[in-house]
């Protein structure tokens, strides 16, 4: 149990354990609780290192050591050479989210919003003393594990011996080029978790649907929204009754396959954190997927082959869908298309079971009943086939020119090395980038000098700064808070003062390791008033449509909630040890007498005064309204718009009377 | 005062047609909507006119909800929306809303065309409901409007089979639908959480049964099976399309792989190859075995189960057919009944409970001579054997629920009144809850209390907290505030706020006394002893004594005054507000009583 207890200024608080804008990590203290939203993991660390082959490269072991200007090759073990570019010989390592920032064993719960921004999760969950719970949708879970046991077979299995750290020394990394040289947090890097600690991490998964209530602690509710953009995406609310925040993270407008984005949910935010927007503000993706098309249908026309660097799911599932429509019309069902992945089966198979994820027209196939995606007819008829890796039936099976799509798409590991390396050399070949998470020209670095095609299609189907801005002026939120990156044009197109968040009052920005109070003005809490209590309570009608009630009774606070209860009937003292009893389960009942309003008719309240059997009433009128004066009783009424006076001998009796007269035309408060 | 009623326009004390009406928190619901198998006529149907001799259904429901694709919980649907009329929304699982219209046609179907009914729904009907339809996640909270929200449960039964949460405030209802709570062989059990409902609708359906392990009951099928098929005879189960047929289905696949056999197993066509479909579909509603493995083996893909030719019933040797209908009343089960039933080498089994006047129930009542259309006389020389295999909560399954969900209250539906009798004593006994089991058209009434939810301003909140972190802060305080209602808006706010909100001025009211003291000495001297005795006897209280020669006692102001006419008396005037009435009353009647001589 805790209790609530905050200030009316905030004490929420945003701590930001990212810096990348689609991977975020943040950790929200709201109320009582703390939750973490997302765990996402920079992978573009890995770049800086040099590929990990399937099958042993020449070219890549014959790499020349990396020595200072002065010659000093201290370092040639741990850095190679590879056409001016310097890249680390090690296992790949990731840029993790800050664990210094706050105590992470103190995250309540940590809410995922779609299985890109999960891959962290072991880290934390694993290493952190973390005890809580983590809540996502059952698409996300599943693709999220394909995710996660990909990266660690396509790590696992090609074992290196060495890890590098001398490089990391501050001292040293000074003097490298970049971009090493600028590489940040390097000391946060780590290399890739094992399968143990994935299976120990989803383990501490609980699966929610789609607008589904969940309380924490009795204080907050947190709900997942459809975000449009992935299988089971979603943005989440986070509120208690009075306020609310928004976490939209990955969401699309676009019609592809999940289901749409529900933005009504979102109105009425006190705050909205605004993260995973495109990566290529610029690029359309439509646009992009007929560029694909067109470009792979040109390689193997001419006889070569072509290579789609992928997740193993998210925009392979479109891709798939697109080439389906046009294999025929282009001529190209000859060509066989290969999914290679040790989850590619899995990632097939996983698509076509959540139709009630999925948008309306896949839902209304799967109602006939037919699988929703196509892909299912291209494997039944041999056009698509799967292999866990290239080793074993796909070498048999291997016939060129072919379209190849595999990971990983930062072509540092998994089977892509191997295609890389085997079509690198020809022009008859074209690699196509569809995945927006790393710089292909970075990407590439290590395979120069290159004859292969390179073709950038970057397929980001996640809003736009159109429909951001439109969206906020949809949902009005009071405050945007979003990455840094996002207050300003990317630093390539300065001019371009629409590629940033337009709104008013300006988004609250944030960046790595910074902590941003929120500005919340909490100014109601939520009290239940039990029913017996609400019986008693005598409502007058004060102006038309509004009636009060003066309410006296027992506060109760439990597990953060708040009950009023009667108050206990007053119990008559009768002295002695019995009282003393008594008054322990009694509350302090020093009953309170409420505030007065109102004002005294004068020629009614004499009238009332006759009626009780004053006699001799005299009125006087003074400047600010008139005396009474009860001769007999020698007793004066001072009465004024906003006051009455009593002034009497000490007469209890009288006074008492002369009290509840007054009180007659006075409204209690 | 605030209630909750419920009238069931079917499954009340019955089976069938199951219909339930409920009224909470202003809200009417319909449960279920659907047709009773025993009957052709209008009793087919629930009595709809119960709502329309007030007005239109759509005026007066808010929401239908269908708990599950069986006929008798859907089978009346087209005909209430579309000939009936109602226009509102109505409520079910994705599988349910994707299966419901193809057992509705096919219904239709038998009705119309084999039947030869006029005046029944029609094919565009069903599609026309359907567009009424509302898909619902499991735990998603839906908001039917502002104020009343369901929620669907996990079933178990059958594929897509919720139970229903009902919520308008504080107050709820749960619908169980049918449900299962042991996990079988594709379908997970039943569960819901402690939510506390006001009152808890549940079917009774084996209310007084405690099933021996279903275990047993599956050993002793195959072995039956197996007897029959050693011996060269054929094996024909009528099933329904969905449901227990994919459970029998699952049961043979692994067992005929373990026993490495090799008759035959035919499936009829149509319907059930399609259902197999749905549940490979929606593989996320089955047990967690089958949607763990599902990518190394769809379970719902059959290896030894082969689609049926109505040819293949004159092959010679033994096989197994599942074939539809489930009650033996039409169709190819009843074709194939009447190829085999001649031969004692043969076996039909009947996986499920069979209505009245079919064929199925008249072999399982004993009857082996059986007149079929045309006078003709079948005999019936094959083993008949029975077996249950329906996916409903047993008695314990039932208290187990309850005992989940904690009710305040529970309602008994579809079941049989004996039975429900002796489960309603039971579950009184057990949970010291009253249990109701209403017939059709009786109307349970269950009176409310709900809390009101109130906004209390932070700051009123916070100054009885912040009292409430004394060391004392065990004893439960007093609040004193007023509370506005505007509309629906209720707040709660200290007085002063309240005052302020509504632009009224505060009235002050005060009191000034003249309390006569013989005391000769000096004005000043008196405040003294007025002083030194206010604080040696109200030691709880703030007396202090000012420069100016007045005694306050916390707010009270006590002035000592000469008399005008007697020099020995001095005149003590007390005042105070109405807020400190008590105190000043108690100071007033104190100081009446003089000042102790010992003061001096």
């Amino acid at each position: 149990m805790c209790l609530v207890l905050s200030n009316q200024k905030s004490n929420m608080k945003l701590y930001c354990l990212s810096g990348h804008p689609t991977l975020p990590c943040n950790v929200l203290k709201f109320k009582s609780t703390t939750i973490m939203l997302d765990c996402g993991l920079d992978m573009t660390s890995t770049l800086n290192f040099l590929p990990l082959p399937l099958v042993q490269s020449p070219r890549l072991s014959n790499l020349p050591g990396w020595s200072l200007k002065d010659g000093n090759a201290f370092l040639d073990k741990e850095l190679k050479e590879c056409s001016g570019h310097v890249f680390v010989d090690s296992v790949p390592e990731f840029c993790l989210p800050e664990t210094e920032l706050i105590d992470l064993s103190t995250v309540d719960v940590i809410l995922i919003s779609n299985y890109h921004c999960m891959m962290a999760l072991p880290y934390i969950t694993e290493h952190t003393g973390f005890t809580g719970t983590v809540y996502a949708t059952e698409p996300t879970v599943q693709i999220g594990r394909l995710l996660m046991e990909e990266l660690v077979n396509f790590i696992e299995r090609v074992p290196k011996a060495q890890s590098a750290s001398l490089w990391k020394n501050k001292d040293i990394q000074r003097l490298l080029p970049s971009p090493l040289k600028d590489a940040v947090e390097v000391s946060t890097w780590r290399r890739c978790y094992t399968m143990q600690e994935v299976n120990s991490a989803l383990s501490k998964i609980q699966l929610v649907g789609y607008s589904q209530k969940i309380e924490l602690f009795g204080a907050v509710q947190v709900t997942p929204l459809s975000s449009g953009y992935a299988l089971g995406s979603s943005n989440w609310i986070i509120q208690s009754h009075y306020e609310k925040v928004s976490y939209v993270s990955g969401s699309s407008l676009l019609t592809t396959h999940p289901q749409p984005m529900d933005q009504a949910s979102l109105k009425n935010s006190d705050v909205l954190v605004l993260t995973g927007l495109t990566q290529i503000p610029t690029a359309n993706p439509d646009g992009m997927v007929g560029e694909f098309c067109s470009n792979l249908a040109l390689t193997v026309r001419n006889g070569g082959n072509v290579l789609v660097p992928c997740y193993p799911s998210g925009v392979i599932y479109d891709l798939l869908e697109c080439l389906y429509q046009y294999i025929d019309s282009a001529g190209l069902s000859n060509i066989p298309f290969y999914f290679i992945s040790p989850v590619a089966n899995s990632s097939l198979e996983f698509s076509q079971i959540f139709a009630e994820w999925l948008c309306h027209n896949k839902q209304t196939k799967v109602y006939l009943p037919e699988p929703p995606f196509p892909h299912a007819e291209l494997i039944q008829t041999n056009k698509l086939k799967h292999y866990p890796s290239l080793h074993g039936d796909f070498s048999s099976d291997f016939r060129q020119p072919c379209v190849v799509f595999t990971g990983h798409p930062s072509l540092r590991f998994g089977d892509v090395v191997h295609f890389m390396e085997l079509w690198g050399k020809s022009s008859l070949n074209t690699v196509i980038f569809t995945e927006p998470d790393f710089s292909y020209l970075e990407a590439l670095a290590p395979y120069q000098p290159l004859a292969m095609k390179c073709i950038y299609c970057p397929i980001d189907t996640r809003l736009n700064f159109i429909q951001v801005s439109k969206l906020l002026k949809e949902v009005q939120p009071l405050h945007v808070v979003c990455p840094e990156q996002y207050t300003q044009p990317p630093p390539a197109q300065s001019h371009r003062m629409d590629l940033m968040i337009d709104c008013q009052p300006p988004a609250m920005s944030y960046r790595r390791a910074e902590v941003l109070a929120l500005p919340f003005k909490r100014r109601y809490e939520k009290i239940e008033i039990m029913p017996e209590l609400a019986d008693s309570l005598v409502p007058m009608e004060i102006k038309p449509g509004i009636s009060l009630a003066t309410v006296s009774a027992v506060l109760h606070t439990k597990d953060n909630k708040h009950v009023l209860q009667p108050p206990p009937r007053p119990t008559q003292p009768t002295g002695g040890k019995k009282r003393k009893r008594a008054s322990d389960d009694i509350p302090d009942c020093k009953v309170l007498k409420p505030l007065l309003s109102g004002s005294i008719p004068v020629e009614q309240f004499v009238q009332a005064l006759e009626k009780h059997g004053f006699s001799d009433i005299k009125v006087e009128d003074t400047a600010k309204g008139h005396i009474v004066l009860l001769q007999e009783a020698e007793t004066l009424i001072q009465i004024e718009e906003d006051s009455t006076h009593i002034i009497c001998d000490n007469d209890e009796m009288l006074r008492v009377r002369l009290r509840d007269l007054v009180l007659k035309f006075l409204q209690k408060f | 005062m605030p209630e909750i009623r419920v009238t069931p326009l079917g499954a009340g004390q019955d089976v069938g047609r199951s219909c339930i009406l409920v009224s909470i928190g202003g809200k009417n619901v319909m449960l279920d909507c659907g047709m009773h198998m025993g009957f052709n006529d209008d009793r087919r149907f629930p009595d709809f006119s119960y709502i329309t001799r007030n007005g239109r259904l759509t005026d007066f429901l808010d929401c239908v909800i269908i708990s599950h694709f069986h006929l008798d919980h859907c089978g009346a649907l087209p005909y209430f929306s579309e000939m009936v009329g109602y226009d509102g929304p109505i409520y079910m699982t994705h599988p349910t809303q994707a299966i419901c219209p193809i057992l509705l046609e096919d219904y239709r179907k038998i009705a119309v065309d084999k039947k030869g009914e006029a005046n029944f729904f029609t094919s565009q009907m069903i599609k026309d409901c359907m567009k009424k339809v509302v898909a619902v996640h499991l735990h998603q909270t839906v908001q039917v409007d502002d104020e009343l929200e369901i929620k669907a449960y996990y079933a178990g039964h059958v594929l897509g089979a919720a139970m229903f949460q009902i919520k308008v405030g504080s107050e709820s209802v749960v619908y169980t639908g049918d449900y299962n709570m042991t996990p079988d062989r594709h379908l997970g059990a039943a569960w819901i959480d402690k939510c506390r409902p006001n009152l808890l609708i549940t079917e009774s359906t084996y209310a007084t049964t405690i099933r021996d392990s279903k275990r047993c009951r599956e050993r002793d099928f195959l072995k039956k099976v197996h007897e029959a098929v050693e011996r060269g005879g054929k094996v024909l189960i009528p099933v329904f399309a969905l449901g227990r047929a994919q459970e029998l289905c699952i049961l043979l696949e692994t067992f005929w792989e373990r026993m490495n056999l090799k008759a035959p197993i035919y499936f009829s066509t149509g319907l059930t190859e399609k259902a197999n479909h749905y549940y490979k579909l929606f593989i996320t509603w089955t047990n967690q075995k089958i949607r763990k493995t599902f990518v190394q083996r769809n379970m719902f893909e059959f290896k030894h189960i082969k689609a049926f030719d109505r040819a293949f019933a004159d092959n010679p040797g033994p096989m197994v057919v599942f074939a539809t209908p489930g009650m033996l009343h039409a169709g190819q089960s009843l074709q194939i009944f009447r190829k085999w039933a001649g031969n004692e080498k043969n076996m039909v089994i009947m996986p499920g409970y069979c209505v009245q006047g079919t064929v199925g129930h008249k072999i399982l009542s004993g009857q082996r001579k059986l007149e079929m259309e045309g006078r003709q006389v079948l005999e019936v020389k094959m083993q008949v054997e029975y077996m249950s295999f329906s996916a409903h909560a047993d008695a314990k399954g039932i208290m187990q629920l309850v005992g989940q969900a904690e009710p305040e209250s529970v309602l008994l539906v579809h079941g049989e009144a004996k039975k429900m009798e002796f489960l309603k004593q039971k579950i009184e006994q057990e949970f010291r809850v009253s249990c109701y089991m209403p017939a059709n058209g009786e109307t349970v009434t269950l009176p409310t209390s709900p809390s009101i939810p109130v906004g209390i301003s932070l700051g009123l909140l916070k100054r009885e907290m912040a009292q409430g972190l004394l060391p004392d802060a065990k004893k439960p305080r007093l609040l004193h505030g007023t509370l506005i209602m505007k509309d629906s808006n209720f707040r709660l706010v200290s007085s002063e706020q309240a005052l302020k909100e509504l632009g009224l001025a505060e009235h002050q009211l005060r009191f000034t006394c003249r309390v006569h003291l013989h005391d000769p000495r000096k004005e000043q001297e008196t405040a003294m002893r007025v002083y030194s005795h206010l604080k040696s006897v109200l030691k709880e209280h703030c007396v202090q004594h000012l420069p100016d020669g007045s005694v306050t006692v916390e707010s009270i102001l006590i002035q000592a005054a000469a008399h005008s006419e007697d020099p020995g008396t001095k005149v003590l005037l007390v005042s105070w507000t109405y807020q400190d009435e008590e105190l000043g009353s108690h100071l007033t009647s104190l100081l009446k009583k003089g000042l102790p001589q010992a003061a001096s």
